[in-house]
């Protein structure tokens, strides 16, 4: 029977052309979460963390870097698993591969960088749950080739970083009068910059992130159904 | 055959072993990077109830290390104010490494409390200031910081409060120098003698406030409530300790 499917298999690799490793099919992989399917503003998942650690961009930063680390690695692991796994303990098998990367990601920063530890902590832990990082798992990498499979997590997780990364661009303007902690308007001369309360709390980023929304939707025309 | 019983039993216990293994690797190998991470978080907490904040974030982590050992010299005392040098198993306590939180969760009497002192740079006999932890509750979870009194133990030097989650841009702002700052100069004990610790009260831009009293933090009330019983819960749990320095029994440790 394992012979069988391997002669099937090799027939398949000799049927289709090789395929160029940036072709159209693989640049829209990278390109379609960065806009048009956009996990954060269009798929509207992972908005925990995207509320949760916006308030400044070094944390933010950090957390973006960390999500893509996870789901760029746990889909090629998933991905080179594909046909070892288990159909009935796939959900436990991803988690398994997940937990087990954001648990390396958070040791890491508990050792190197005890003050990102401190503001991220429980948040690094909750990439696990991250329904980004699941879904394109259960989506993609369960039935896709590992090449692809980074490919499309690379797109997912900058087209969540990119989104974060805005949001607490705009929350650390206005709510702290800062970008990466430096103060900009004392630089530019304003010294009375009134910071504004509502940015700081999680209100701001519901409210930056709709207008986000707002923008990126009447720009690709996308309509819920 | 890749939906048997045996099969999916079989790739889950693999896994379970490479994931396990992986991860008990990964905690060996950063435990000792961890360790300095945490003892340098405590170090640099403690100093920063001494010494300006800003200065204290431009040095280097061996710096800090080294300022520490030069600068501090820590003893642990029970409720009593007597010198507790060893534990029940008889090995020696290191009063950095006495955990606030685990003592917190015993009863008052049973606790071990620690206590920094700031010496002179000019002469390391002398001591510039008592440095205390402090460890309460605030109005969402676990608040933490340290207090630094005078020679005298009656003048607060500085503070340095810390916060699990208390609610940002509110009460999150005990983490902030600008509170911090209200607390220097304020004493803990009344005309009378009595211990009246220093209160945060109510609104924020009161005037005439008096030396027990610290202006508040507007919209974080029970914020102020809790860093006001963490401190004055701990003056007090400090007291006796107090009464043997000033008394001069324990001034030569």
């Amino acid at each position: 029977m394992s012979t069988e499917t391997l002669e099937q298999k090799k027939e398949e690799v000799v049927q289709k052309p090789a395929e160029g490793l940036l072709s159209k099919r693989r640049r829209r992989l990278i390109s379609d979460p960065l806009n048009e399917d956009n996990p954060i503003t269009v798929q509207v998942l992972g908005i925990c963390s995207a509320l949760a650690v916006t308030v400044k961009m070094e944390p933010t930063l950090i957390m973006s870097i960390a999500v893509v680390f996870v789901i760029v690695f746990s889909n090629l692991i998933i991905s080179l698993l594909r046909n070892l796994i288990p159909n009935r303990v796939r959900i436990i098998v991803q988690l398994a591969v997940i937990a087990t990367l954001v648990t390396l990601v958070s040791e890491v920063l508990k050792a190197y960088n005890y003050e990102m530890y401190k503001i991220l902590g429980a948040f690094v832990g909750l990439i696990i749950t991250n329904c980004i990082v699941m879904g394109r798992l259960e989506a993609f990498a369960m039935g896709n080739k590992p090449y692809d499979s980074i490919l499309d997590g690379l797109g997912s997780g900058f087209g969540y970083a990119w989104i974060i990364l805005t949001v607490a661009f705009f929350r650390e303007m206005f709510g702290s009068g800062s970008i990466f902690d430096f103060k900009i308007f004392e630089a530019v001369g304003i010294n009375n910059f009134a910071t504004n309360g509502l940015m700081v709390d999680s209100i701001g980023a519901f409210m930056v992130l709709g207008i986000l929304i707002w923008v990126q939707r009447s720009k690709t025309g996308y309509v819920e159904h | 055959m890749r939906q048997s019983n045996g099969y999916i039993i079989l790739f889950t216990a693999i896994m379970t072993v490479i994931v396990g293994g992986l991860l008990s690797l990964a905690s060996q190998g950063l435990a000792p990077a961890q360790k300095k991470s945490i003892e340098l978080d405590t170090k640099s907490s403690i100093l920063s109830s001494v010494m300006d904040r800003a200065q204290l974030e431009k040095m280097k982590p061996n710096e800090v290390l080294e300022m520490y050992d030069k600068r501090i010299s820590s003893l642990v005392v029970d409720i009593n104010g007597n010198i507790v040098e060893k534990n029940e198993k008889g090995e020696p306590i290191v009063a950095e490494e006495v955990s606030i939180l685990k003592n917190y969760k015993k009863k008052p009497e049973n606790r071990l409390y620690p206590v920094f002192k700031y010496m002179s740079a000019e002469n390391p006999d002398k001591v510039e200031s008592y440095i205390l932890p402090l460890y309460g509750a605030g109005l969402w979870d676990k608040i933490w910081g340290y207090v630094a009194l005078n020679t005298e133990l009656t003048t607060i030097v500085g503070v340095s409060y810390d916060h699990k989650q208390e609610t940002p841009g509110l009460g999150a702002r005990i983490g902030t120098p600008e509170i911090q700052n209200r607390y220097v100069g304020k004493e803990i004990y009344n005309e009378q003698g009595e211990l009246v610790s220093v209160t945060m009260v109510k609104g924020e831009g009161n005037t005439g406030l008096d030396s027990h009293q610290v202006d508040g933090m507007s919209g974080a009330t029970l914020t102020g409530k809790g860093v006001n019983d963490m401190l004055k819960n701990y003056l007090n749990y400090y007291q006796s300790y107090f009464k043997k320095v000033k008394s001069g029994s324990v001034a030569a440790l």
